[in-house]
C-alpha cells in the first residue's frame, strides 16, 4: 500500500437513525484491506462519536478518512455553531445536547473524551458561528 | 461460553442470531452509548434497556458478542431488521440487567 486510500462521506444532519452509517462502512472497508481489528475499533468508534456530534450540534457535515501506511487520519468538518470553550467541551460529563438526544442514549458528555482516548492525536479547530473541524490520527 | 450456550441457559428470546458460535469473553451493562463505546470490549455480552437503532451501530463498532435487551424492553421491527443486516446477535429477556448478569456469572 503506497498510495493513500481515501473515503469521503456526507453526514446527514437530521437523521439519527442513519448516523453511524459512515462509521460502519469505514469499519467494513478497513477490514477488507486487512487493518488489525483493534485499530478498526478505535477508528470506527472515534468516527462514530464525531458523526453523532455533527448530527446533534451542527446539522451534519463531511467526514474524510485517509489510510496511509501505519496511520489512519479522520477529518470531520461541519458548519455548525462552533465550540466556544474547547477545554470545557472536552470535560467528561459536560454536555449541551438537548433532552430528545439524551433519551436515545447520547449526550452523556463522553463523545469528545472518547474520541481523544481512542486516537493517538486529536486536533480541534473551531470558530464560533462558522464551524468546527476535528482531525484525528490513529497510528498502528 | 458461546452465544448459543447463553441463549439456552438463560432462556433468552432470540430476535436475531447471526453467529451463535461466537465466544462470550466478558460483559458490560449500560444504556448511555458513549459509556458503552468507551468501556465495553470486543466479545462482551452487552446488557441494556436501550432499543433504538443506534444500539445496533454501537454493537457493531464495539464488536460485542451479543446484545441482551433486559426487562423485555419494547423494540421495533426496523431495529431487528438492522441487526439482521449488520450481523448482530440480538437477544431479549424479561429478567432485569442485574439478574441476567448474576445468572451469566454463575454459568
Amino acid at each position: 500500500m503506497s498510495e493513500p486510500i481515501r473515503f469521503h462521506f456526507d453526514v446527514d444532519g437530521d437523521n439519527f437513525s442513519s448516523a453511524g452509517e459512515a462509521s460502519v462502512q469505514v469499519k467494513r472497508m478497513l477490514r477488507q484491506i486487512g487493518i488489525p481489528a483493534e485499530v478498526i475499533r478505535r477508528v470506527s468508534v472515534a468516527m462514530y462519536e464525531g458523526e453523532i456530534n455533527m448530527v446533534i450540534h451542527a446539522d451534519g457535515g463531511n467526514a474524510d478518512v485517509v489510510v496511509e501506511p501505519g496511520k489512519i487520519i479522520i477529518i470531520l468538518a461541519d458548519r455548525g455553531p462552533g465550540i466556544a470553550d474547547i477545554e470545557l467541551a472536552m470535560t467528561e460529563g459536560y454536555s449541551t445536547a438537548p433532552e430528545n438526544v439524551r433519551s436515545l442514549g447520547f449526550g452523556a458528555g463522553m463523545g469528545l473524551p472518547n474520541m481523544k482516548r481512542y486516537t493517538d492525536d486529536m486536533k480541534i479547530e473551531s470558530v464560533v458561528g462558522e464551524g468546527t473541524t476535528v482531525t484525528m490520527t490513529v497510528l498502528f | 461460553m458461546t452465544v448459543n450456550d447463553l441463549i439456552e441457559k438463560l432462556d433468552l428470546e432470540v430476535l436475531n442470531l447471526a453467529e451463535g458460535d461466537r465466544e462470550i469473553t466478558g460483559g458490560y451493562v449500560g444504556d448511555l452509548l458513549s459509556w458503552v463505546m468507551g468501556k465495553a470490549e470486543s466479545g462482551d455480552m452487552w446488557v441494556t434497556i436501550m432499543t433504538n437503532v443506534n444500539v445496533v451501530a454501537v454493537a457493531s463498532l464495539v464488536d460485542v458478542a451479543c446484545v441482551v435487551i433486559a426487562d423485555k424492553a419494547e423494540i421495533t421491527p426496523d431495529v431487528i431488521e438492522k441487526a439482521r443486516a449488520q450481523g448482530i446477535n440480538l437477544l431479549r429477556s424479561a429478567k432485569s440487567a442485574y439478574r441476567l448478569c448474576n445468572e451469566q456469572i454463575l454459568l
